[in-house]
């Protein structure tokens, strides 16, 4: 029997270990992570330590405990011609093992109660938001400022199918991220439109599932400005890996400055409720909004997914009175996958609808929807 | 039993001396009308090592689309399936029935009972699973695609899917009464056929696992029952037990589902526990330690996984109170845990070792099942398991307890009995090159997914991040590499099946002294039909 190389030639197996491990560290390639991210909030550092310290301990165990095995049978082995003893029971020795990996527990419990406790404290917050989870975005709220918007995966299908070069953020960017200041004690209330989301953002130490019908809530005090990335944590479906969030931590006066900015422009698209739009730059404006979410489901090219997602190109619907489409957007429909979109302006929506009436696919019914006639609709 | 006695008049004298001339029909009649614990022993870990293979091939699927950032095999809707799939026939497929194959062939033989209690209900609790599997299967190929809300079929997800959901949801309801004619079949047995002398605390440890195992499948199948059975009512009779518009609750389903969920993986473990607890004494030639305080561990891991099924449910939003009482009682498991693997120590402690393959997959399952059950610990503490829920830290440890767990002590099992139950020693160097592979395959595989999970990757995602690449690439080369070593063991089986190999003796395991070692190799058709006297 000849044996495989690299056990034959020992300086082979350390050439190649050398090789892999060259391989493993070039730039090419990201260093691997091995522990949790760096955290930024303080109940994230107690969740990081926490870890490390529980960690080192079944460390100790594991290694004592199988030292003591491999010793065994190192020593009691019967081609070393060991001979077997023959106890078998010792009530002492059962009761001392029971006892002392109690003991060691009581040592884990405490901290943990302790971070429990801080981590359940969500009173007193400086800024409130509300975060909704839908099939495939994030809804963001300010609820004190009054305005909001939908938060979508940025990265382009090509870079998802392989016909372009991934990113740096690749599958961890959105078009407009959840904006919060700096040392603020920010609560989130969560809830979700159609079935279980989970926000998480590993830095910021929280993860909270989103229930439909519920409302949970959680917080976090962001110490560094930055910008934070997480996924959603609760399978929701075909999108569950493409819903990223992204959180940018500001200076507070950035944030202030960024709030003013956002009102003005919510301002701005509500100011004229009744300015009546060309047909051109509502297509215009809907193909973007349909884009960042309607194309999940829908597809880009209005076709939907036979037995899952019904076609828009060439829809009755679609095609039809307007008023009823308004009505399914704004509302959503009950029973299937299709979401309210209240959220979105009345601007954003008459565009999106005038854009599957007049852009997507054949459609061509010649007609445009205003945003008048959406907030004729909401009420 | 009436047609053994049929069969066999009474005062035949030696008790194994007429089965070559056993009136049982052959071909496929045999095996579909059989009542014969052996049979159906076979028939359980055949059926279950083919559904391993499906699930297995469901597994590299996964892996292979994951080998690369980017979507390039198959769409999120068909992954979804796979993971969802592959979770349910490895659970309940491929394992479950396992532990049933290895009780049906040991525990008459290890009680010296003629055969099951209910020979008839075996067959049928038997038959039932091939039309469930063949349910789960076919789901792939109807409209709108089999399950995809992942095997724990968290609604409201699973309300919005096709007609795959309802096909799933029959196959559990069949496994789930498949499981409880086998447990109510396990208990009796135990209870009623032990030979004379046979008491409780003389049984060997596997038949004591296993009655533990057949209570927990009692009580918490029908709870799965209930709990699909409402998820079929939400989708098609317009009950809203799930909907909050309708005065539900989705978080309802999560704690029913786990209520079962949790048991359920001890179900998965402690026959394998059973397993490792023959091994080991019989390969260290020296009795095993704390035969008393293991049964009682096994006692209390039971008892303990009833009210911890919450710790699934940490980031759902429980109050305080709730939190803390559910990682307290999750903690607490570690202390029975501990024990069992402090007795198997001692048990090997100033033993006259030896490293056939049974031994080397016990003690492959010792390291890696106690490594699985650090994770656990970890997990168990609630502001830690905050950032590992539902990301790939917990794919690796239920792998660690399942796979290099469950699955190692199944595979020490049947090189164990393998020679009892067919007459042939298998290949030894063909075992422990299966063993070295399998446990090197492993941990390449799933070792890289605790980095993943810590590093912040969701399960359950088709594609990822790129700082999550190398990780992924690593394991799934080990994933292939691991699904590629087990046609080791399909073609040791085959060979010991088909008698090419040199004749096992009654007794091919010199520290083994349990009573299916009294009876020749193969064991006769017909075993203990006069009781042995137990000293």
């Amino acid at each position: 029997m000849t044996l495989p190389a690299f056990i034959a030639r020992p300086r082979l197996l350390l050439t190649s270990l050398a090789m892999a491990l060259a391989v493993f560290s070039a730039p090419a390639w990201a260093i691997p992570d091995w522990n949790f991210q760096t955290p930024v909030t303080p109940i994230a550092r107690q969740m990081y330590d926490l870890h490390l310290y529980i960690f080192w301990i079944c460390v100790a165990i594991f290694v004592i405990v199988f030292a003591v095995m491999f010793y065994s049978l190192w020593r009691h082995r019967k081609s070393v011609d060991h001979k077997a003893a023959h106890f078998h029971e010792s009530t002492v020795v059962e009761i001392v093992w029971t006892v002392i990996p109690f003991l060691i527990l009581l040592f884990m419990a405490f901290p943990a109660t302790k971070t429990i406790l801080a981590m359940k404290d969500t009173s007193a917050p400086g800024l409130t938001i509300k975060v909704t989870g839908n099939q495939w975005s994030w809804g963001y709220d300010y609820l004190q400022e009054g305005f909001g918007y939908y938060s979508t995966l940025s990265t382009p299908t090509a870079q998802i199918e392989n016909r372009a070069p991934k990113g740096e953020h690749y599958l961890l960017e959105v078009d407009s991220p959840l904006v919060v200041p700096v040392d603020t004690k920010v609560r989130v209330l969560l809830t979700a439109s159609d079935v279980l989301h989970a926000w998480w953002v590993p830095a910021l130490g929280v993860k909270q599932d989103a229930i439909p019908g519920f409302v949970r809530d959680t917080w976090f005090k962001a110490e560094t400005v930055g910008t934070y990335r997480g996924q959603c944590a609760e399978l929701c479906g075909k999108g569950h890996g493409f819903m990223p969030i992204v959180v940018e931590v500001k200076s507070k006066e950035d944030f202030a400055k960024w709030v003013e900015e956002h009102k003005a422009k919510t301002q701005a698209a509500g100011a004229d409720p009744n300015k009546v739009w060309d047909l051109k730059d509502l297509v215009v404006t809907g193909e973007r909004i349909y884009a960042s979410n309607c194309a999940a489901c829908h597809q880009a090219n209005g076709k939907g997914v036979p037995g899952s997602y019904p076609a828009l190109d060439g829809s009755k619907i679609v095609r039809g009175p307007k008023a009823a489409q308004i009505q399914i957007v704004l509302h959503g429909k009950p029973g299937t996958a299709m979401p309210p979109w209240s959220q979105l302006s009345d601007l954003d929506i008459a565009s999106v609808i005038t854009y599957t009436r007049n852009g997507l696919g054949s459609n061509k019914t010649g007609e445009a929807v205003q945003p008048a006639e959406v907030l004729a609709a909401r009420k | 039993m009436s047609t053994i006695a049929h069969d066999h008049p009474a005062g035949l004298g030696d008790p194994h001396a007429h089965d070559d001339h056993a009136h049982h029909p052959t071909g496929i009649t045999r095996w579909l009308t059989t009542t014969n614990h052996k049979d159906i022993g076979t028939m359980y870990l055949w059926f279950s090592f083919t559904m391993f293979l499906v699930g297995g091939t469901m597994a590299m699927v996964i892996r292979a689309e994951l080998f690369q950032p980017g979507l390039q095999i198959v769409d999120p809707e068909f992954f979804n399936s796979m993971t969802t799939l592959h979770g349910l026939i490895m659970v309940f497929g491929a394992i479950m029935p396992a532990a049933v194959g290895f009780a049906n062939w040991q525990i008459p033989l290890m009680i010296g009972a003629p055969d099951m209690a209910f020979a008839r209900m075996n067959n049928w609790s038997f038959w039932l699973l091939p039309p469930a599997a063949m349910l789960l299967v076919i789901s792939l190929f109807v409209p709108g695609g089999a399950a995809s809300g992942g095997w724990t079929l968290y609604p409201p997800l699973t309300i919005q899917t096709g007609m795959g959901m309802d096909l799933t949801i029959f196959a559990i309801h069949i496994l789930g009464a498949s499981s409880i004619m086998g447990s109510i079949n396990i208990i009796t047995t135990i209870l009623n056929l032990r030979a004379p002398g046979m008491t409780l605390m003389r049984m060997p440890l596997f038949c004591w696992t296993w009655l533990i195992t057949a209570y927990l499948l009692i009580a918490v199948m029908p709870v799965l029952a209930g709990a699909v059975t409402m998820l079929l009512t939400d989708r098609h009779f317009g009950t809203t037990f799930f909907n909050a518009a309708g005065g539900g609750d989705p978080v309802l389903f999560q704690h029913v589902f786990w209520f079962f969920g949790h048991p359920e993986v001890y179900i998965i473990i402690l026959p394998a526990f059973g397993i490792v607890s023959q091994i080991i004494p019989a390969f260290s030639r020296k009795p095993l330690f704390g035969y008393a305080s293991m049964v009682y561990a096994t006692a209390g891991i039971a008892i303990l996984s009833f009210i911890v099924w919450a710790h699934h449910m940490f980031t759902t939003g429980m109050p305080t109170a709730g939190l803390l009482f559910f990682m307290y009682a999750t903690m607490l498991i570690a202390v029975p845990t501990g024990v069992k693997v402090f007795n198997w120590l001692a048990t090997m402690w100033r033993g006259s070792m030896t490293f056939e393959a049974p031994m080397l997959f016990a003690i492959g399952f010792l390291f890696l099942f106690t490594l699985g059950g650090f994770t656990g610990l970890i997990l168990s503490v609630m502001p830690v398991d905050v950032q590992m829920q539902d990301t790939y830290y917990v794919v690796a440890h239920f792998h660690y307890v399942m796979v290099a767990g469950s699955l190692f002590a199944f595979f020490g099992g049947a090189y164990y009995w393998i020679p009892k139950w067919s007459g042939t020693m298998y290949n030894e160097t063909l075992a422990k090159v299966h063993f070295w592979s399998s446990l090197i395959s492993f941990n390449v595989a799933f070792f890289p997914m605790h980095f993943l999970g810590l590093a912040g990757m969701p399960r359950r995602i088709p594609d990822y991040a790129q700082q999550f690449a190398d990780w992924n690439m690593v394991s799934s080369i080990g994933a292939f590499w691991f699904g590629a070593s087990q046609l080791l063991f399909l073609h040791s089986m085959i060979q010991c099946a088909r008698g090419n190999g040199s004749k096992a003796p009654a007794r091919p395991w010199e520290g083994a002294n349990t009573l299916e070692w009294t009876v020749p190799s193969p064991a006769p058709y017909h075993t203990f039909e006069t009781p042995p006297h137990v000293h």
